[in-house]
């Protein structure tokens, strides 16, 4: 049985991603990076890409990837029925790539991603925001900039609904969840 | 209708594909998710990298008894972009029993662990023969099977067509030739009407196409321009020679004259027709040049689209399943 429950609604969390989005420029000053590329992975890394991207007032379309292809586990699993197609309208090679997720867990997504990203080119460098960042890294993958770090259960699964209105849920199951969507 | 998908061979348990042999039986969802998975693929050849890692390992064998270099390198090509490996084998007919040297070869191969085979064969139902003799786990995909099927082609038409008119619903479309003798118009028409064109047509002479054709779910024409009139798609089909020498028809300049696509016959169509051919084509036979390189034809489209949608299959087909036999 599952419980379900919103735990931030759209405003709070644009608010949350506008935090973020002020973090992550000072690093960029920080790291003298001044044209950088945002990329975000579908669906709901796609969602918080969208307004980071505005925020930074980047020159070039926002990239968007989904890494049905590239998931470790794709053969037990099998395509996703709702696999998109992998844009990125601007050139990879060289160029600093802000990489942008919604939550990460176990990090096999952003291995995935960042697998996907190298075969358009040979970025710079990539910058990885995240807005959840949750215990269960089984990969030594880790964000630059984290929106919010919930205090969550092993049995507690936290997810973004959108893009409009954006809302968090956390869900909580009898029997703790492994980290079966890759995050 | 659980009932009926279980009987659907072709599906797993899940509903999913694990063969892909014929149009037959599979639903308008199941067809639309393969030319949405295609997408996934069509943007590869943009990229510096025009490959996947999805089968990175596997082996996929192609198997086949009937030769044909251009399938079997589109399929070829399909299967590396997915960065599986390939065996490409191409066996002859000329076998004493076609029974036993199938299987025979069937179990060879899957000695060499061999997840996939794609079989084109010149017997209807060969590809359904290996299938059902296939061991657990292994997937086969029909390249063509003597006169019955032809999926993957109809499935790349299917995925032309949508990139050039979008929705199916409101579309007619005319299939031009040789009906009769055609594994690809046969996939096509079932396609069609599954996604739910409002109408097809086949048109050609009588010699030609099939008695039994309206209970295929089209309208028959055999006046070129009654049946290309206001139509959105033509597809012209291969006028193979053999069939001057079987006395079905005069002769290929009678064929171009009656049958033959030139502009002038395409203006009865809507302004906007594509016209497509799954080739090879003959030009001057089934239509003139002017059309195959003109402003509507999608030919070498097709081309490029067909290792996209082969590319889908291919992913979509081929999974393990765990002991317990869950999917996810």
């Amino acid at each position: 049985m599952t419980e379900l429950n919103i735990f931030m609604q759209h405003n709070a969390i644009v608010d949350l991603i506008d935090g973020m989005s002020l973090v992550l420029k000072k690093r960029l000053t920080e790291r003298q990076i001044e044209e950088p590329a945002v990329i975000g992975i579908h669906t709901g890394g796609g969602w918080v890409a969208k307004h980071v991207h505005r925020h930074l007032d980047c020159t070039d379309a926002l990239g968007l990837l989904d890494i049905s292809f590239y998931r470790d586990d794709f053969t037990r699993i099998g395509v996703n029925p709702q696999v998109k197609p992998s844009r990125i309208d601007f050139e990879v090679e060289g160029r600093d790539i802000i990489l942008v997720d919604d939550v990460i867990q176990s990090g096999r997504t952003i291995r995935a991603a960042m697998n996907e990203i190298f075969d358009f080119g040979r970025p710079n460098s990539i910058t990885l925001v995240c807005l959840i960042e949750r215990g269960g890294r089984q990969i030594p993958v880790q964000p630059d900039v984290i929106g919010l770090r919930p205090p969550l259960q092993p049995n507690e699964h936290i997810r973004l609904n959108g893009p409009d209105p954006l809302s968090l849920e956390i869900s909580r199951s009898r029997t703790p969840r492994a980290s079966g969507n890759g995050q | 209708m659980a009932g009926k998908r279980h009987q659907n061979f072709q599906l797993n348990e899940q509903g999913g594909l694990r063969h892909f042999l014929t149009i037959d039986g599979l639903s308008r969802e199941l067809l639309t998710r393969i030319l949405d998975t295609a997408e996934s693929f069509a943007a590869l050849p943009g990229r510096p990298v025009k490959k996947v890692p999805a089968l990175r390992g596997r082996v996929i064998t192609n198997l086949f008894f009937e030769n044909s270099t251009r399938t079997r390198t589109t399929f070829e090509l399909a299967a590396k972009r997915l960065s599986a490996d390939v065996l490409n084998f191409n066996v002859s007919t000329s076998a004493t029993s076609k029974g036993e040297t199938l299987l025979d070869t069937l179990r060879n191969i899957e000695a060499m662990h061999s997840e996939m085979f794609v079989v084109r064969h010149n017997q209807s139902g060969a590809a359904h023969f290996i299938a059902r003799h296939a061991a657990p786990g292994v997937s086969v995909i029909n390249a063509g099977d003597g006169r019955h099927a032809h999926p993957t082609q109809a499935m790349l038409d299917m995925f032309t067509i949508r990139k050039h008119k979008g929705e199916f619903t409101p579309l007619r479309v005319a299939i031009v030739g040789d009906i009769l003798h055609s594994r690809v118009a046969r996939s096509q028409i079932l396609a069609l009407n599954t996604l739910g064109v409002t109408e097809v047509r086949v048109v050609g002479p009588h010699t030609l196409i099939p008695t039994d054709a309206r209970a295929m779910g089209v309208h028959v024409y055999h006046d070129l321009d009654q049946g290309l009139r206001d139509v959105d798609v033509v597809i012209m089909l291969r006028l193979q020679r053999e069939r001057m020498a079987g006395a079905l028809l005069p002769s290929e300049e009678e064929y171009f004259r009656l049958y033959g696509l030139t502009n002038e016959r395409l203006a009865v169509a809507k302004p906007d027709a594509i016209v497509m051919h799954p080739g090879p084509m003959n030009r001057g036979v089934e239509m003139e040049s002017e059309v195959a390189d003109g402003p509507r034809s999608v030919i070498l489209q097709q081309v490029s689209y067909g290792i996209a949608v082969r590319m889908a299959v291919m992913s979509m087909c081929m999974q393990t399943y765990e002991a317990g036999g869950e999917g996810a």
